[in-house]
């Protein structure tokens, strides 16, 4: 057995000893396990990162996993540059969380629970991103999603939290389904189901049609669609989007990790990953593009008006995972993940200073009853400035500089590329808009809580102020090596990723570069002053507005009623036609029906034969005689003859 | 010399008796002494063809019948009697039980 | 590969005879009753581990045989033999056996020991069902498995037992007849002889295949059950005590599909390839069918009676898509349906020996109250929606894998069946573990160690199947690329006969 097997098995283990011993004997002491354990992962994650980056690429078959006449699968893995940034990502992260949660969960009555399904969360993000085959990408893929279930409705007495765990889970279910059938189709066209196999073997497949009722489709096209369906699933993209702000159910920590940093970018992770298949179809990528785009906005309108502020935050990682998939849309594959990175540490980084703010406010979500938490809570106040101030996109900070690169390679990029680009410049705005608000809404002004909130507020303990600290640190630093030529840099994480992703390749000046750049620093600055101006400045602003355009604001305060429309158009007849039709009609009425009806006609001939038996002597007397006097008659008759 | 043809007759006529007795009357006592008579009207018949064949056969038939008539009557009898005590009834309306 | 008793008659005839000798323990000391009961039926499993571990995986040969002449005038022998497809369900049925009577160690208190020889009885009759090799004594078996079973229902059951065993009995009884039928015009077309393998060798002329594979597709479409022919197993399950509805979907309802792979396909492999279709047909509409009418129930033990024929559907879809993937797939997911639905079962059995409720809508919170169970429970249920990891997945994928390829339309439609699989079995487990307790839930104990011990091996098998599903595929390589042969090469001695009758 070598390291890299121990990466995600380490996480594992501490899964299988807390879940069986957890609650009797560790019980307090989980989270010791757990993170030896993820600490574990991520030195060897560094190890392997640091071997990447000499230059060497691992790959390699554990052992096979299904073999069925020529169909074989082997659960093994490939680390390349794309793989050993996501195992940074995911370590990471998940090491920050779990010390978070130490100080966030104490004294849950899940607390060993907690830990080891994030355990179980780590194995499976890392088996996701370690594959080196379809199949265990698969794996890791519903695994997620089942630890998305899990921590979801980790508070399994409320019912909305086990409502949103079981929505996840079947609305991701509706994309795997895509992506089940994309892999079939895959391994029926190729014979094999590892990457190097398919990206070997993908051109062959080029400008073949298949026939679908009636209908010419690209192969190519059709298979990368396929697979894209899987990833809107995860990553939460329209029309599959609904999951991921119910699931601010879930403890805190979980948004951070699951819905925020790894698992949800796990679609993006997947594109990337199959950009072989993706860049030989024009279409597909063409809709992953405007996927990416209309999501992006779509999420971010949303934001604006809502005051849960987790689900802010939601939206707005709904509306950056919307960003990444513009990217990977474009061609730009590379700055994709590099966003995937930036946004790993400063949404985290939000999700954690939520957490902190409802630690102190007893579990208050409503930025409209906080305020001026800035002189209860500076840690919080300060980390989360600074994840507000990436994620609006201010030059210097991480965010800045992946948001950059997407942009500029998204506005090189033909027509698409240009609504794109014109789509993510609005959003830029709209996302340095929603977070400010969040900002001056809860930290700024004077507290609008219950007096017995305002006794109640107070820093978090250091186990959570200090992952806050270091994700500022990544929030801020994480972009330093994407600092793109233009300024003077050498945009170093786009040469790593050149090998795996490729890199499209920009002629044009440095000039319209920073023209570009521009127009995104001013649409983010535009977005915080309007917000200092709404929400600090002039209050009466936003609620005059709410009152004049109320339509507008209650579609986007009921996120465009797709949570209903989804009710009313699959949930409803589903559950109708379950109950009124196949229980009541077919299975009730038309075979119950046939199958007693036959038994019961045969009963029914039975109750008009039996009228025959009278119980009468006589009547027994006549028949005998009758029978005898026929008998007779006929024998007398034949002899006659 | 009576012809055989009036000893069929007596029997037939006998025999057409003892049907009807059993078929029209209710009485199970009557029923069974309906029975006799058929019994007997056979044994006529069976006599007369005897003599007419100067075949003996005939007439140790006619030994056994009665010797069966006899075990019938006794049998026959005693099931009443046991019948009676259950039902207090000898009629064939009252007694009923293999109504389906 | 020697071993040193007639395994396979040991394993058939040691239960029944230890059922005899149960009826004649006193009928008050029941504690000996049931210990003799698991006491066989662990023995008879330990015998049946040879099977496991000596079965040559080589060879699609009939293994562990024994001939001997039984009625000889009428070409009646006793033959026995396992080979890869049918040898792994001897072992599940000697498993699920022992865990039906550690399971209904305290539930059944009503006539112990009769309870106990219908169990072991049942058993004997399974494992002689998957071993046969004449068909006269295949059919014994068949039809004795069913009088144990109908006891077990009629006697032992719920309320509505006596509708519930009548209806099971005339169901089958209506198929297994007509199968006699072709089971008799066989006998007069093979030369009077029963031999299964001498008939799998036989080309019977189209015609006369094709009425016989309708003759067993009637006694093995009931037992699967195949939609339409399904709405016997919700009232058999709802009604049947918890070992009995363990064993009913555990192995009885497998041996319909066993039938279409050991009869219907070897025996009329150009019926089987012509009919195909409509078989694939009608199993997507089980999934589909099965698994939204899931959603409308309210009884417990219903709901995972439906989703059993769902999950059939997808055992018969792999059979009938007549390709590797499909025929492995099939099969390893019978193995994994018993072992799933099996479990899952015994957890409602240990549930309702506690709440004596069946309704769904009385639990709630169960999760609170009896976590380890919760856990066991949790486990089965992701099993039963395919996940990654857990046997259902490696079957189901396989599966669907295989009818894709037989026919992408139909693949996709049953691969609809994995998002209604999770949408009713998640929606179930919330109702009975989430949200507020209910009041029925309130009180109990959690599970103890008899039952904790009742659902590891199950546990067990579910990651083992799940991650390293090759010990159990590897059995059936041989055995399943034989039947995939033979069902081809039929066609084409067809083809070219109809060739050379063209020529002349």
């Amino acid at each position: 057995m070598d390291k890299y097997v121990l990466i995600p098995l380490l996480p594992l283990t501490a899964f299988v000893i807390n879940i069986i011993f957890g609650k009797w004997i560790i019980k307090e002491k989980a989270h010791w396990i757990a993170i030896l354990a993820v600490l574990g992962s991520f030195a060897i994650a560094v190890s392997a990162f640091l071997e990447v980056l000499s230059g060497k690429v691992i790959n390699y078959d554990v052992y096979n996993w299904i073999v069925s006449g020529n169909f074989k699968v082997t659960v093994g893995f490939l680390i390349d540059q794309l793989t050993a940034i996501m195992l940074i990502v995911v370590t990471s992260v998940s090491l920050l969380v779990h010390i978070y949660s130490v100080g966030y969960m104490h004294g849950d009555g899940g607390y060993y629970r907690f830990f080891a399904y994030l355990s179980l969360f780590t194995f499976s993000m890392l088996m996701l991103v370690m594959g080196n085959n379809l199949l265990q990408l698969y794996f890791g893929w519903e695994a997620v999603g089942l630890c998305s279930y899990f921590l979801i409705g980790f508070w399994y007495e409320k019912k909305s939290a086990a409502d949103a765990g079981k929505k996840a889970f079947i609305v991701n279910r509706f994309g795997d389904f895509g992506f089940g059938i994309g892999v079939i189709m895959i391994f029926l066209m190729l014979g094999s189901l590892h990457y190097t196999e398919i990206f070997g073997k993908i051109g062959t497949l080029q400008g073949q049609a298949i026939n679908i009722l009636g209908y010419n489709v690209d192969l190519i096209t059709l298979i990368a669609l396929l697979l894209f369906c899987g990833a809107v699933g995860k990553s939460a993209q329209i029309p599959l989007h609904v999951w991921l702000p119910d699931a601010m159910e879930g403890p805190t920590p979980v948004s951070a990790l699951i819905h925020a940093a790894t698992m949800v970018t796990a679609g993006v992770f997947m594109v990337a990953r199959f950009n072989p298949i993706f860049n030989l179809s024009e279409t597909a990528m063409n809709v992953v593009a405007l996927t990416g785009a209309i999501t992006s906005l779509f999420a971010a309108t949303i934001a604006l008006v809502q005051n849960d502020i987790k689900r802010i935050v939601a939206y707005s990682t709904v509306s950056q995972l919307g960003y990444m998939f513009l990217a990977c849309g474009v061609g730009a594959y590379g700055a994709g993940i590099f966003h995937l990175y930036t946004h790993a540490y400063f949404k985290a980084l939000l999700f954690l200073g939520a957490g902190s703010v409802m630690h102190a406010m007893a579990g208050e979500l409503d930025i409209q009853k906080m305020g001026g938490l800035k002189k209860y809570m500076p840690v919080t106040y300060w980390t989360f400035l600074i994840a507000s101030l990436s994620i609006a996109g201010i030059p210097g900070l991480a965010g800045f500089f992946s948001k950059d690169e997407i942009l500029w390679l998204a506005y090189n990029h033909g027509t698409v590329g240009k609504i794109v680009w014109a789509m993510g410049t609005a959003v830029a705005a709209l996302t340095a808009f929603y977070s400010f608000r969040i900002i001056f809404l809860a930290f700024h002004g004077t507290f609008r809580g219950t007096h017995e909130q305002e006794h109640h507020l107070h820093e978090s303990p250091k186990a959570m102020t200090m992952p806050l600290m270091i994700l500022a640190v990544g929030a801020v630093a994480a972009g330093w090596v994407g600092i793109p030529a233009a300024l003077g840099g050498s945009n170093a994480i786009a040469h790593f990723f050149e090998p795996v992703l490729g890199h499209p390749h920009v002629t044009a000046a440095h000039e319209e570069e920073y023209m570009v750049m521009g127009i995104s620093i001013a649409a983010a600055i535009g977005g915080i002053f309007v917000s200092w101006i709404f929400y600090s400045l002039k209050p009466e602003i936003p609620k005059n507005l709410a009152v004049k355009f109320k339509s507008i604001y209650t579609t986007l305060w009921n996120k465009y009623y797709v949570d209903e429309l989804y009710d009313f158009i699959i949930v409803r007849p589903v559950k109708w036609t379950a109950t009124n039709i196949l229980v009541a009609v077919t299975d009730g009425k038309i075979i119950e029906g046939i199958v007693n009806g036959v038994p019961a006609a045969i009963r029914n001939f039975g109750e008009r034969l039996r009228k025959l038996q009278t119980g009468y002597l006589q009547h027994y007397a006549l028949s005998m005689a009758l029978g005898v006097f026929v008998i007779l008659t006929l024998v007398l008759i034949a002899k006659g003859r | 010399m009576v012809p055989l043809e009036w000893y069929i007759g007596l029997s037939a006529v006998i025999f057409i008796i003892g049907v009807a007795g059993f078929m029209i009357r209710k009485n199970i006592i009557i029923m069974l002494m309906s029975i006799e008579l058929m019994l007997n009207a056979v044994n006529i018949s069976l006599v007369a063809f005897s003599h007419y064949l100067q075949d003996l056969r005939g007439q140790v038939m006619v030994f056994f019948i009665i010797t069966v008539a006899a075990a019938e009557a006794a049998i026959g009898l005693a099931i009443l009697v046991s019948l009676f005590k259950n039902k207090a009834a000898v009629h064939t309306d009252e007694i009923i039980e293999m109504k389906g | 590969m020697q071993i040193g008793y007639p395994i396979l008659s040991t394993v058939i005839f040691l239960p029944i005879f230890g059922a005899l000798l149960i009826l004649l323990i006193k009928r008050t000391n029941e504690g000996l009753v049931k210990w003799s009961a698991l006491l066989i039926s662990v023995v008879t499993f330990i015998l049946s581990i040879p099977l496991f571990v000596s079965f040559d995986k080589t060879t699609a040969a009939m293994q562990f045989a024994e001939t001997r002449d039984w009625v000889p005038s009428w070409g009646i022998k006793y033959a026995l033999g396992v080979d890869g497809i049918s040898v792994l369900f001897v072992l599940l049925s000697t498993l699920l056996t022992i865990l039906c009577v550690t399971v209904s160690w305290n539930s059944i208190k009503d006539k112990v020991k009769e309870f106990y020889a219908a169990l072991l009885l049942i058993e004997g009759a399974m494992v002689g069902v998957f071993c046969s090799l004449d068909l006269f004594l295949f059919y014994i078996f068949w039809e004795a498995m069913l009088i144990p079973m109908y006891l077990l229902i009629g006697v032992w059951g719920g309320p509505n037992r006596v509708y519930a065993a009548i209806k099971f009995f005339l169901y089958t009884l209506v198929g297994s007849l007509l199968m006699l039928v072709g089971i008799i015009v066989l006998y007069l077309g093979t030369g009077m002889s029963f031999d299964i393998l001498k008939m799998m060798t036989t080309n019977y002329p189209y015609d006369i295949q094709l009425i016989l594979f309708w003759a067993f597709f009637a006694a093995f479409a009931v037992k699967v059950p195949m939609w339409p022919m399904h709405t016997w197993l919700p009232d058999a399950h709802t009604e049947a005590p918890t070992a009995g509805s363990v064993i009913l979907a555990g192995i009885l309802i497998k041996m319909g599909a066993y039938g279409f792979l050991r009869f219907n396909m070897p025996l009329f492999p150009e019926a089987a390839k012509a009919m195909a279709p409509a078989m694939m047909i009608l199993s997507v509409i089980a999934i589909i069918y099965g698994g939204i009418i899931c959603l409308g129930q309210t009884d417990l033990k219903r709901l995972i009676a439906y989703s059993s024929v769902s999950h059939m559907g997808f055992v018969t879809l792999g059979i009938f898509a007549l390709n590797t993937q499909g025929i492995q797939g099939g099969i390893l997911q019978m193995i994994n349906h018993g072992i799933i639905t099996g479990a899952l079962f015994l957890c409602v059995g240990m549930i309702y020996d506690r709440t004596h409720t069946r309704q769904i809508s009385d639990y709630g919170g169960a999760a609170t109250i009896l976590p380890i169970y919760a856990a066991f429970f949790m486990v089965f249920t992701l099993a039963s929606i395919g996940l990654p990891g857990t046997n259902g997945f490696v079957g189901e994928f396989l599966i669907i894998l295989g009818g894709f390829a037989a026919s992408k339309i139909l693949g996709v439609l049953a691969a609809t069946g994995i998002i209604i699989g999770a949408a009713y079995m998640l929606w179930l487990y919330q109702k009975m573990f989430f949200m507020e307790t209910g009041s029925k839930v309130q009180g109990h104990n959690d599970i103890d160690a008899r039952e904790i011990l009742t659902l590891v091996p199950l546990i067990i098998l579910v990651f083992w199947i799940g991650i390293y599903p090759n010990t159990f595929l590897s059995f059936m390589d041989a055995s399943v690329q034989n039947l995939i042969n033979r069902v081809n090469e039929a066609g084409l001695a067809q083809t070219a006969q109809q060739a050379v009758e063209v020529i002349k």
